[in-house]
């Protein structure tokens, strides 16, 4: 399992070119793109399971679904950062991608740490200290346990009909 | 009980509910839903809904043809015919081929972002209806497909920074140099999560001034950036046809409680520059004077409005483009362009050796018409200047003011509009 670290404010345009985002639309024309302006090992490397690490305001710029599509398709376990920006985090709610929001996390970590994350209770483990992180609120909670906005809202028209 | 912000009143409203508090979700009903050239992947994820459920209301979507326009190879040319095939069987009623301009000016020149409706859209800079007093933000694509089925989403009730402008701006400074100033200090992450409500002196701004102001609400992160609805945006949305009848507006209680305050002098001003590679890389334009440029470009949701190339045409007059640089030029939608035309600024800007491209994004988001080659540094009106925004991630972009951008392409190096001062 890899840990991808990075900084701050990791915007729309470094985590998928806004010069692809006509031509590529499916998981297999995404994926070799990921992140291309600002890690060139990252496409080729990551693999399921693995975690991204971030500072402040991770995915901020466009509104631009690309990157949780690529990151969802891979099997990424979570994107924890200390704040994300709100288009990118309710892309996130919506494909069912799991982000944590835990500045003390990042902070927490020095290169070469293992970092665990347990969704189901809440906690993410650096090295050897764990922190806690709130669970979603319920409404936005039953978008993710339904899979996504899609299923949430198909099976809503349905038990509407 | 203490009063509401803008923000708690309208998803208040729009929630079916009496009042909220930051950090309530309220299930609201939307307004309007507006999608761009994306509107074909947004609805490539719901062709068996559309089919079996139809559209929530034919008038929600706003579909507005503006990012690669006209199409720049097969694949964006088949993505537009999807799109008009699209609109054709559901009876979309508010559709803007391309042309019509970006979509953000479109919107709110056709009336489809009004005084205190709940506007999303699958575009960042969505956020730019909060200059005609619109609870307006981006979404994602996903979102948008799932409102054109149901007509509804979620939304988080946002605390809310009150910033105070007092008194005015200098001459051949701009709001652009004003929103820049305050994205510099704030942060691009400073309003992350929170709406923005602009106070003061507000009088002082022009509906463009205010455009330009809220559009750029997203580089620091905020929800939603807004104007009240007063004579200026009044009559900005009479000249467009729309009656008071048509709208109802909200503001912020006087004694609504705020996440934060703060004020900014705008009289003490002077033009800035945001540098590469984030927009809150902000310094004033004298600390690059002299950075050479290989091309120029005016234009875009931010400042490609009537009143930004008239100030560019001003500085261009009888001037030429420096011969090692090139300036590109695009109306903000086919209404400024006319507006423009008549001005005789079109004719002067020609002259001066600018080049005009269709009303649309052109090269702000590095798809076409005017990418940059590596090594290269453009100096633009645009928004973002990230790395490889302008789709090479070898080439630099920087951010000012139409007048700045214009002064620059006649000295083919970044120059104070002001000259010697």
């Amino acid at each position: 399992m890899t840990i991808w670290a990075y900084g701050d404010s990791i915007n729309t345009d470094q985590l998928f070119p806004g010069k692809y985002i006509y031509t590529c639309s499916t998981t297999e024309e995404i994926l070799p793109h990921m992140l291309e302006d600002l890690d060139t090992e990252y496409a080729s490397n990551v693999s399921e399971g693995d975690i991204i690490l971030a500072g402040d305001n991770f995915g901020c710029g466009s509104s631009r679904e690309h990157p949780v599509l690529g990151f969802k398709a891979v099997g990424l376990k979570a994107v924890v950062a200390k704040s994300f920006a709100r288009i990118f985090y309710r892309a996130a709610i919506n494909q069912g991608l799991l982000l944590i929001e835990s500045p003390e996390a990042v902070e927490a970590y020095n290169d070469g740490d293992t970092v665990e994350v347990d969704a189901i209770n809440g906690t993410i483990k650096v090295g050897e200290q764990e922190f806690s992180f709130p669970p979603l609120p319920a409404e936005v909670l039953a978008i993710n346990e339904a899979g996504g906005l899609l299923p949430y809202v198909r099976k809503k028209l349905e038990n509407s009909q | 009980m203490t009063g509401m912000t803008f923000a708690e009143k309208v998803l208040a409203v729009k929630g079916g509910l009496d009042s909220t508090v930051p950090g309530q979700i309220v299930t609201v009903k939307v307004d309007r839903l507006l999608t761009h050239d994306n509107t074909a992947p947004v609805i490539a994820k719901i062709s068996d809904e559309l089919e079996k459920f139809g559209i929530a209301d034919p008038d929600l979507h706003a579909v507005v043809l503006d990012h690669v326009i006209p199409a720049a190879n097969e694949k964006t040319a088949t993505n537009h015919q999807k799109v008009r095939e699209y609109v054709k069987r559901h009876g979309i009623t508010n559709f803007h081929d391309i042309g019509r301009g970006v979509c953000h000016q479109v919107m709110v020149e056709e009336g489809l972002a009004l005084p205190g409706q709940l506007v999303v859209g699958s575009d960042s800079h969505t956020c730019s209806y909060g200059a005609a007093n619109a609870f307006a933000t981006g979404i994602d694509r996903t979102e948008a497909a799932a409102i054109i089925l149901t007509g509804e989403t979620w939304l988080k009730v946002p605390r809310t920074i009150r910033i105070n402008l007092t008194r005015e701006l200098p001459e051949m400074v701009t709001p652009k140099d004003l929103v820049l100033h305050i994205i510099g200090e704030i942060g691009a992450a400073g309003a992350t999560y929170k709406a923005v409500e602009y106070h003061g002196d507000v009088d002082m701004l022009s509906f463009s001034d205010r455009f330009t102001i809220s559009n750029m609400g997203v580089e620091m992160g905020a929800k939603i950036a807004a104007f009240l609805c007063d004579d200026v945006c009044k009559e900005y949305l009479s000249d467009h046809g729309i009656s008071k009848d048509d709208y109802e507006e909200v503001w912020a209680d006087d004694d609504a409680a705020y996440d934060s305050e703060l004020e900014f002098d705008m009289s003490v001003r002077g033009p800035v520059i945001a540098a590469p590679h984030t927009v809150d890389n902000v310094s004033p334009v004298s600390r690059y004077e002299g950075t050479r440029i290989d091309q120029c470009f005016i234009g875009t949701c931010t400042n490609g409005r009537l009143d930004d190339l008239e100030l560019a045409a001003e500085i261009l007059k009888g001037e030429q483009v420096h011969k090692d640089c090139r300036l590109i030029f695009s109306p903000a939608s086919s209404e400024v362009f006319l507006q423009a035309l008549e001005k005789g600024i079109i004719g002067t800007l020609i002259d001066a050796g600018a080049v005009m491209i269709p009303p649309g994004c052109g090269p702000c988001l590095g798809a076409h018409q005017g990418i940059l080659a590596p090594g290269e540094r453009c100096l633009s009106t645009a928004n973002r200047n990230f790395k490889g925004r302008m789709g090479c991630k070898e080439a630099e972009v920087y951010l000012a003011s139409p007048l700045t951008v214009a002064a620059s392409a006649i000295a083919g190096k970044i120059m104070d509009p002001r000259g010697d001062i």
